[in-house]
């Protein structure tokens, strides 16, 4: 395998749980150098530890999560900070720092890990502002910026080194259209633009499927489906086509486990001592 | 950012100047002068409530603090080191020194009398003349046993 | 799960523990990479610099004014008692021992627990709450180092500093009251104190009671920040969590001191 084509994350057979949930059992996962690769599923199926895992924060009980050539669970702290400075991540808050105020956060990184002089940081945030349409709220606390506005900045911050990878943890939720729509574009752009590889945590089925190249579909702690958004439209699983449909029954059933509920409905003075 | 570094500096200044006033003006660090002054010892039976620190005067004023407090097992007695501020050196080497109570409950204190030599008391002397401390036990224990001693006259004469 | 009678009673009392246990040792865990950290300080004071201000000077209004009315009470207090033994001379040291040993120490930590402790806990709370403390490590900072270690280093430098001013400005306190308002003789209240008051054995000692309380304070409100579960809920009762454990650790360690430094003659 020529150094070009080997992916950049590589993940084989994780296994992870967190108590007595299973959360990944037996998961591999290829992310290739210079695409959007999504992965969706449900809530609650682990996406964003599958972040934390790839940026080193959790420890998989099984398995190997590789990132550049790297073995990250065995990485000690100090190589594990070297590889997050090549890697960005935006959070679903946008964990912007709230006592500093926009042009700060960007410098944040660069002040942190390099000497540069204050005249080139301030070139450099600009730079980055300008890339996510907020040069001219670089004197905005936090607490001024709407959501949307938030994670660009947070995504200029991301940027701010100049990483190899940006991980987004559900960039989508709670945005509104037009902010949704700008986000999308950012991502797309940013990536061709910077020669980055980005993955993107979300279950927005619409805005991920636009502009990614390669999809994972998780649930219960396995990949059910993968390829471009292309195959998946004609993918032969029942479970992904609901998903990416929006179905609101199928596989996954729109009851939560119950008796029948005839016997439930007869069961009522049972029941009904149970409240008290 | 400048303001924040400005006040920090108010601050800080603040408090190290509270620090200096407890130290100047609240204790007594201004008049310890330990390595100031000269040293002398005095001998007493008793010195009962006299601490290391306790003042010594003479005429009513503190001219030195006792700095320490020893026994001697040969003589029995008390060994008081105190040391007299080096302003005060013309002290006559015959003077004597007693240890008083300021007030009736206060606290214990060296008084020191001049005598008549025309030699000064110097670094290492032993005042010899010295007077021991009331001790108010004993004076109410003696009071007590006169006072028993005469009812026992009186209880015997009939 | 849970066994009811006298067995689930034994188990909550074993759970109570191991839990207090768990407690404490991620406690001291944090305070040694805490301490371990501090040496990368010296090059960015700036950042502890920036947090003396938010848990120093930001204290110090309700410092100046509790210390003046404490100062004030324990003027007219001491007075009042005094003044029945014909001791009011001794009004200078009263106040001025009260208030260097005990007071100047005890309640501007007690004050410190309540106005920064808890503000340092819910900041760094709601930091971890809102993902800043990951986000951070994330962008490979340190947030032990970043975070934690220079408001630990603020709140320890800061209190001496506050109780000294406590201290000094409740003794300004006692002499308006005792010597403007009163009439006890100017020259007795300042020479008097001079006289009793030993700058190693009260003033050295308060400053060494503040300085181990300035430690135990940040302490507790920078760990109870960190451990917060991060819910407004969670970060809600470390706040209140610090205030107590705060107020309990000082004035138990308080004993302790007074006792180690004050205990023999």
């Amino acid at each position: 395998m020529s150094p070009d084509i080997e992916p950049l994350v590589s993940i084989r057979d994780l296994h992870f749980a967190r108590g007595r949930k299973t959360i990944f059992d037996g998961v591999d996962i290829d992310i290739r150098r210079g695409q959007v690769t999504a992965i969706m599923g449900p809530s609650g199926t682990g996406k964003t530890t599958l972040l934390r895992l790839i940026g080193g924060q959790l420890r998989p009980d099984k398995g190997s999560v590789r990132v550049d050539g790297l073995e990250v669970p065995k990485l000690r702290t100090r190589e594990l900070y070297r590889l997050r400075q090549r890697m960005g991540m935006l959070f679903q808050s946008g964990a912007l720092l709230t006592d500093l105020n926009v042009f700060d956060n960007v410098a944040f990184p660069l002040r942190e890990h390099t000497d540069l002089p204050e005249s080139m940081i301030r070139d450099l945030v600009l730079m980055k502002l300008e890339a996510v349409g907020l040069r001219g709220a670089r004197g905005l606390t936090t607490a001024e910026l709407s959501g949307g506005m938030a994670r660009r900045v947070a995504l200029a911050r991301a940027i701010a080194l100049d990483p190899m990878m940006i991980l987004y943890d559900e960039p989508f939720t709670g945005q509104d259209p037009i902010s949704m729509g700008v986000l999308v574009k950012l991502i797309r752009e940013l990536n061709d633009a910077l020669g980055l590889t980005s993955v993107i945590v979300s279950h927005d089925v619409q805005e991920t499927s636009a502009i990614a190249d390669d999809i994972y579909l998780l649930s219960d702690g396995k990949v059910v489906a993968h390829g471009s958004p292309g195959e998946l439209e004609h993918y032969d699983s029942e479970w992904a086509r609901q998903f990416l449909k929006a179905l609101p029954d199928g596989p996954v059933p729109f009851h939560y486990p119950a008796p029948d509920f005839a016997e439930d409905l007869l069961a009522g003075s049972e029941g009904g001592r149970a409240w008290q | 950012m400048r303001t924040i570094e400005i006040w920090v500096g108010v601050f800080v200044a603040g408090g190290l100047a509270a620090l200096f006033m407890l130290a100047m003006q609240v204790s007594n660090l201004t008049s310890v002068g330990e390595t100031d002054g000269y040293e002398i010892k005095a001998r007493f039976d008793n010195i009962s409530g006299l601490n290391v620190r306790s003042p010594v005067t003479m005429a009513g004023v503190r001219i030195g603090r006792v700095v320490d407090i020893d026994f001697d097992e040969k003589t029995f007695e008390a060994v008081v080191s105190m040391r007299i501020e080096s302003q005060y050196d013309q002290l006559p080497e015959d003077s004597s020194a007693s240890v008083f109570t300021s007030g009736l409950l206060g606290e214990k204190y060296i008084g020191l009398e001049p005598g008549g030599a025309l030699d000064n008391l110097a670094d290492g002397d032993v005042i010899h003349l010295t007077q021991s401390s009331l001790v108010l036990e004993r004076l109410i224990g003696q009071f007590l046993f006169s006072q028993g001693s005469d009812d026992s006259k009186e209880g015997a004469e009939p | 799960m849970a066994i009811k009678g006298p067995a689930g009673w034994f188990q909550a009392l074993g759970a109570s523990a191991l839990g207090f246990f768990e407690r404490l040792g991620r406690g001291h865990l944090l305070l040694f990479s805490i301490l371990g950290r501090l040496p990368a300080l010296v090059p960015r004071f700036g950042l502890v610099v920036q947090q003396i201000y938010s848990v120093g000077v930001l204290s110090l209004l309700i410092i100046l004014v509790s210390g003046l009315f404490v100062g004030m009470v324990l003027g007219l207090q001491g007075y009042y008692t005094l003044v029945d033994f014909g001791a009011e001379q001794s009004l200078g040291t009263v106040v001025a021992l009260t208030l260097v040993r005990e007071l100047g120490p005890v309640v501007a930590a007690l004050l410190f627990a309540g106005r920064a402790g808890s503000a340092l806990t819910a900041e760094i709370g709601l930091m971890k709450a809102t993902e800043q403390l990951s986000g951070m490590e994330m962008m490979a900072v340190d947030p032990i180092k970043r975070t934690l270690a220079p408001r630990f280093l603020a709140g320890f430098l800061s209190l001496p500093l506050l109780a000294a001013i406590f201290s000094a400005i409740g003794i300004m306190g006692g002499y308006i009251v005792g010597v403007q308002l009163l009439g006890v003789d100017e020259g007795a209240y300042w020479s008097q104190m001079q006289n009793s008051v030993n700058f190693w054995d009260d003033i050295i000692n308060g400053v060494i009671k503040s300085l181990a309380f300035g430690f135990v304070a940040s302490w507790i409100a920078v760990f109870e920040g960190y451990d917060a579960v991060p819910t407004s809920e969670g970060v809600s009762r470390a706040t209140t969590r610090t205030v107590v454990h705060t107020s309990l650790a000082v004035l138990g360690l308080d004993f302790i001191l007074t006792a180690l430094m004050f205990g023999e003659p």
